[in-house]
């Protein structure tokens, strides 16, 4: 039988009546108190945090797009902030279409029992990168592909971008970006013929063809066809 | 040669009971074990097959991936090597289609996302859209909503126990816990109207009020449950086959539950006490007294253990929740986001104007973003809204514990068998709905 494992216990370094939590009631659209971590954030990374607000009670700091790593990094390390746990990484594009794409990470410190929320701001026209917050957290691997997939936010340091709920040769762009038709950038018949065009047989990746030297024992004109590019799985 | 000498000891609850009136340990002993014995005739071995790996393919059409998951995995004998996951089979858009509604018409997409948690989704959704409204609900709404919740905690879990047996090999437990499951059905049923895609919640408040005498229903129901669960926990809990299938599977330490990201039963079974009733709380949860069940081993078993303990305790918060269901209103009194009575809309002006307006305008909340995280029986499932001061969100994002768990797959199942895959992807209790959305 394995070792059994320390229990880890939320709002630990909490003490008194912060350590009982209770649900928000009577929350002003803006302002009240913020997060005390944002606070700190400001004093330690002045020249970074470009804005912080408190919106329903929730904190949200916007900081600068080169900066945002080391940010990440000294909220999960710090003893006084403990941000461990990764809930969400997604990104909002406004109707409007002069305003910036932001990248959203929703983070919490189970410890402390604080929610928090960062933006950064990217935007049109340039290039849409940020840093990748793999390394801090494994959690943001597939919320992270998942944003590239949707908005095509490239997230650099992330050791496997690639689309995640669309196939990989999925050509119509990302499909939550605002200049995205509801109905998918190709007509029905368009799609329809693509995937008619699909060949069923290969359903696998480069990648997983290399196991079992599979490759070696596929049709030779199937070899042909992925040999010159062609892909039609995942 | 006696590299494989190990001794694997089970309680089978078939044998008898030694003295200790606890089941039998019997010794069961391994094959390559039995050579070392000279209990097995000298056999010849397959040829060792050094470094040639197999690729095999489980899935999207497979009842034991629980929906349209693929797993293309990289096996050195029957260990697993690699795995890759694909998912995006059940894709259908939800938060792009989110935007193009008014948010009481999201509330149907929310029951078709993770489909065993209808009720649940109704309720977070409705949560989220209120933070974004500045909306407080009333007493008796709070209270329904909890009861809302946790019958749907009840029939997911339920969900989870029966089809991990059926995966598992076993299928009486699938029955019992179906049988019940169709009696929380029922109840929803007769409040609602829909069984599966129950709609129940609207901004400011709920569709309906529970009928007259549904809470007898329901205090029938709590009486009966906790028999059902005693009956699983019998079946299983000590059964040697159960216990062998599940012991030491998909370790994931706290730490490492923590960094990837996992939530619900699967962090609890880790020994990460996370629970958004307890630490973030809502709809009041930190006036009901119940227990957050919490693993120490991270495993399969663990997984069950707490999901066999959870619907314990939403018996308990159910039973609390009815004690205390408040008379008075159901939905808020607010013209501009509840919807008046149609007989009053159909015979007095103001009341036909407001429905008007917000039937075609739909209520607008102010310019705003808020984040409402609720535990959902897979784990925090969470909301993000942002408004544009529209009537329709300008960004409605689901924050999917399921999908988040399943990411930890490959870790979890590289140096298992095959047939473990099963058993570990089955206790991540996975629904593709929400993973894809």
């Amino acid at each position: 039988m394995t070792e059994k494992f320390q229990i880890v216990n939320t709002g630990s370094a909490l003490d008194g009546a912060a350590a009982v939590p209770s649900t928000p009631r009577g929350i002003k659209h803006r302002g009240g108190a913020p997060n005390p971590s944002a606070i700190a954030l400001a004093e330690r990374f002045s020249g970074a945090v470009l804005n912080s607000e408190v919106v329903w009670g929730e904190t949200t700091v916007l900081v600068d797009s080169a900066h945002v790593l080391a940010i990440m990094q000294w909220l999960h390390d710090d003893p006084s902030e403990r941000y461990e746990y990764l809930s969400d990484v997604t990104a909002v594009e406004h109707r409007d279409y002069e305003s910036p794409i932001e990248v959203v990470w929703h983070i919490r410190s189970l410890a402390f029992r604080r929610f928090l929320r960062i933006k950064v701001a990217l935007e049109k026209g340039a290039p849409l990168e940020v840093p990748s917050v793999w390394s801090i957290w494994k959690g943001a691997d597939w919320l992270e592909r998942e944003c590239y997939d949707m908005f095509g936010i490239r997230f650099v340091g992330h050791p496997d971008l690639r689309r995640i709920l669309m196939w990989e040769q999925y050509k119509e762009g990302f499909p939550l970006r605002k200049d995205f038709p509801l109905r998918g950038r190709f007509s029905r018949s368009e799609q329809l013929s693509q995937a008619l065009a699909q060949n069923p047989e290969a359903k696998y990746s480069m990648e997983e063809l290399t196991i079992a030297d599979a490759f070696e024992d596929l049709p030779a004109d199937m070899r042909k066809r992925l040999d010159a590019g062609e892909r039609t799985g995942e | 040669m006696a590299t494989g000498n190990r001794t694997i000891e089970v309680e089978l609850s078939t044998t008898g009971l030694d003295a200790q009136g606890r089941p039998q340990r019997i010794p069961l002993v391994t094959g390559g074990n039995a050579r070392d014995l000279d209990l097995l005739p000298a056999v010849t071995l397959e040829p060792e097959l050094e470094g040639d790996h197999m690729l095999i393919n489980i899935g999207p059409q497979h009842p034991a991936t629980h929906g349209v998951l693929r797993l293309v995995l990289e096996l050195d004998g029957e260990t697993v090597v690699r795995c890759i996951p694909h998912i995006g089979y059940l894709h259908c858009g939800f938060e792009k289609i989110g935007e193009y509604r008014q948010y009481n018409q999201i509330i149907p997409w929310t029951d078709r996302e993770d489909y065993l948690n209808s009720v649940g989704n109704n309720v977070a959704f409705a949560l989220g859209a209120e933070r974004l409204f500045g909306i407080e609900i009333t007493e008796r709404c709070e209270v329904l909503r909890v009861i809302a919740a946790e019958l749907s905690r009840i029939i997911s879990h339920l969900v989870w126990v029966g089809t991990t047996c059926v995966d598992m090999g076993a299928f009486t437990p699938f029955l019992w816990s179906f049988q019940e499951r169709e009696r929380v059905y029922d109840l929803l049923e007769a409040w609602v109207g829909a069984r599966l895609t129950t709609s129940a919640t609207r901004v400011g408040g709920m569709a309906a009020d529970v009928p007259t005498g549904w809470v007898d229903g329901l205090r029938q129901f709590i009486r009966n449950f906790p028999h059902t669960i005693d009956e699983v926990d019998r079946m299983l809990t000590r059964n040697g086959v159960w216990v062998g299938r599940t012991v030491g599977l998909g370790v994931m330490a706290p730490d490492e539950a923590i960094n990837w990201g996992l939530s619900g039963p699967m962090a609890r079974a880790s020994g990460v006490a996370y629970d958004v009733r307890k630490d973030f709380p809502y709809l009041g949860y930190e006036n009901y007294d119940f227990d957050v069940p919490v693993g120490t081993n991270g495993d399969v078993y663990d997984r069950y253990l707490v999901r066999m303990e959870e619907m314990r305790q939403s018996t308990r918060i159910l039973q609390q929740a009815v004690d205390r269901l408040p008379n008075g209103p159901v939905n808020i009194d607010d013209a501009r986001i509840i919807l008046p009575p149609k007989s009053k809309a159909t015979s007095e002006m103001e009341s036909m104007i407001h429905h008007f307006k917000q039937v075609m305008e739909g209520p607008r909340p102010p310019v705003g973003e808020a984040y409402v995280a609720v535990e959902s029986p897979k784990g925090e499932k969470g909301y993000y809204m942002v408004s544009d001061g529209t009537s329709k969100p300008a960004r409605w994002r689901i924050r999917p514990p399921s999908f988040v768990n399943l990411s930890a797959i490959p870790k979890m199942v590289e140096g298992h068998l095959l047939s473990d895959v099963i058993a570990i992807n089955a206790s991540i209790d996975i629904v593709m709905g929400e993973i894809d959305r």
